[in-house]
């Protein structure tokens, strides 16, 4: 089975995010960068997979900047095979990502390919949904558990009501949520290593898709700040807020 | 200029999330409602009861992404909305949709400020995002938290449908995880529990406490992650977003992922052994100490001020 993995650079998980003042975006720039954490577990998935000797090759692609190489020689460094990094500097939309995707997914094949549900930065949720369309692939978002039954997989979604396994046959799209696995960090020599692995880089204007945004973003804006609020000394003064509160909702 | 809503339902009950979705959108055109799966004539019959819904269209599916899009799909010429809730469905659904009739999707909808401009929240809900779609038609997922719900009274036809759909994936399980509890995503009151609970044993503390006051459960990621409650209670950027008039936090810290859950609560009590944990900053009553002691003297307390819902 051949695995395709699609990888985002974000601003790291961990970092409290600054509106810029002029509401024209979010500040990122001397702000720490890293693998969005839901491909983190993509690439696990598909590192496990080929360890199980049910995967053949990984190779992992990257739609963004130059600096995206960073986050393919991670994925590299967890044991991925082969790397491509569609450069661009363009912010695009998920629809022009998975359009550039399915160009991926017509020249590799793969048998399986593997995202992250959605995106630390924009928190679409959308890619996985879009390729698995345009592809005219089935697809198995917010997996939880990948198994390999013959040439269909069986994968555990999670999901409002609780979790449910669906059954889709090769080739097809899988969508990973946190639970899935638990991502390694690669050591040392395995880092090494990465470097020298092959990674494509080839422009974004080479696929010939149409790149150009449908939606306007018209600013950024910062939150609602909350009130400050106060801190009670007994349980009993917290029962006696719980229980006024309780009245005024009941008034309503 | 006229709206498709596609509603959630489960075991045979529309989800509360629909109507809310129906009410943000009463704006913005005339709307017809898609009940999508088997046995729904109960759920077609709520969803005609309610304000706003002009039609309720019922057509069979097996409830995979591939094959309700193909339903959605043959209908999608006839409407300038195609609109479902931003739960685990819709998206699921809508990007796959969106895709197939080459359109950019808005998602996570918490405002509508006119026919084509939206606001959605980006980076967990640090920063909010104003959207103008000016294509020709619009596929959007609501929070449903975000909006009131759709009164009831009305009396809107139904009609059954037919549409052949070749489905490549199969439904073949579902766990469901059993509980009274009201539906957390839309709930009035929510108690939420940290990994601080400590096991599985001790998040019965959170469900008597739940109980005392008629309200929905919650729960941060890493007690998900350990064990202790079920996928479906987790609140956060990975989970439910909630916005009840009032959250208890358990023993939570309140990590960023966590509270972009919970932005939309009117009033959040914390109970936490650390008075520097960001929950606790934030919160509009928070009360320091050991949850293990509170929570018992909590549940006293309340019985006696006679709370009980
Ligand atoms: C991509 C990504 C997505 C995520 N999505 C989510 C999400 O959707 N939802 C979510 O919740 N998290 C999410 N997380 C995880 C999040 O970052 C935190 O790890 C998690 O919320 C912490 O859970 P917690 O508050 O239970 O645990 P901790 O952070 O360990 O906090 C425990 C708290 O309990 C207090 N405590 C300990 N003992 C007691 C006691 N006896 N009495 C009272 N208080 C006590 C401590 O002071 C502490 O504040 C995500 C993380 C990532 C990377
Ligand atoms: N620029 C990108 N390059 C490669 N993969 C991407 C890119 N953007 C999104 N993806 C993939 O799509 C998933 C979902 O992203 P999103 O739909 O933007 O929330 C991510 O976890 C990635 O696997």
């Amino acid at each position: 089975m051949k695995i395709l993995v699609a990888i985002k650079r974000v601003v790291d998980h961990n970092v409290r995010i600054r509106v810029r003042p002029d509401g024209t975006g979010v500040e990122t720039s001397g702000v720490r960068m890293s693998m969005n954490p839901f491909c983190k577990h993509a690439v696990e998935a598909a590192v496990q997979l080929s360890e199980a000797g049910q995967g053949d090759e990984i190779v992992i692609v990257s739609i963004g900047p130059k600096a995206a190489n960073d986050v393919i020689l991670t994925a590299l460094a967890m044991g991925a095979h082969r790397g491509i990094l569609i450069e661009t500097d363009a912010e695009l939309e998920t629809l022009a990502i998975a359009k550039l995707l399915a160009k991926v997914v017509a020249e590799e094949s793969p048998d399986l390919v593997l995202l992250g549900k959605q995106a630390v930065d924009d928190d679409s949720n959308h890619v996985g949904q879009m390729l698995a369309a345009l592809t005219n692939r089935p697809q198995a978002t917010f997996a939880s558990v990948i198994k390999l039954v013959g040439q269909s997989l069986e994968v555990t979604r999670e999901v409002d009501s609780g979790t449910e396994t669906v059954s889709i046959p090769l080739p097809a799209i899988v969508t990973a949520d946190l639970r899935l696995n638990t991502p390694r960090n690669a050591a040392l020599p395995m880092v090494m290593k990465a470097r020298s692995k092959p990674l494509a880089v080839r422009p974004a204007a080479e696929f010939g898709v149409g790149l150009a945004p449908r939606l306007i973003i018209e600013k950024i804006s910062p939150p609602a700040e909350r009130m400050a609020g106060k801190t009670v000394g007994s349980t009993s003064e917290l029962a006696a807020y719980i229980a006024s509160e309780i009245s005024q909702m009941e008034a309503l | 200029m006229s709206t498709l809503i596609i509603a959630d339902h489960d075991l045979g009950v529309l989800s509360p999330a629909t109507a809310r979705v129906i009410h943000a959108v009463a704006e913005l055109g005339p709307i017809e409602v898609l009940v999508l799966g088997q046995d729904t004539t109960a759920v077609a019959a709520e969803a005609a009861k309610l304000a706003g819904v002009t039609k309720v269209i019922v057509a069979h599916s097996a409830g995979t992404a591939d094959g309700d899009v193909q339903v959605i799909e043959t209908l999608a010429p006839r409407y300038t909305y195609l609109v479902q809730s931003a739960g685990s469905v819709g998206k699921d659904r809508m990007p796959r949709l969106a895709a197939r009739l080459d359109l950019m999707p808005v998602t996570d909808i918490v405002g509508i400020l006119g026919p084509t401009r939206f606001t959605r929240p980006i980076y967990a809900g640090n920063a909010l995002q104003t959207v103008t779609d000016n294509q020709p038609q619009h596929i959007l997922t609501i929070r449903a938290s975000a909006f009131r719900a759709a009164a009831g009274g009305n009396d809107s036809p139904i009609e059954a449908i037919d549409v052949p759909v070749i489905s490549a994936a199969k439904l073949i399980a579902q766990h469901r995880t059993e509980s009274n509890t009201p539906d957390l995503a839309t709930a009035q009151i929510v108690v939420g529990g940290g990994v601080a609970l400590g096991y599985s044993e001790n998040f019965k503390l959170i469900e008597q406490l739940a109980k005392k006051l008629g309200a929905a459960i919650g729960a941060t990621r890493a007690a998900v992650d350990a064990g202790y409650a079920p996928n479906d209670w987790q609140v956060g950027q990975t989970g439910k977003i909630i916005a009840p008039d009032l959250y208890i936090a358990i023993g939570i810290s309140g990590a960023l992922q966590h509270l972009a859950g919970i932005q939309g609560a009117k009033k959040i009590v914390a109970i936490n052994s650390d008075p520097e944990a960001p929950l606790v900053k934030l919160a509009d009553v928070a009360l320091i100490g050991d949850l293990f002691e509170i929570i018992p003297q909590l549940i006293a307390e309340l019985e006696k001020a006679g709370v009980n819902r």
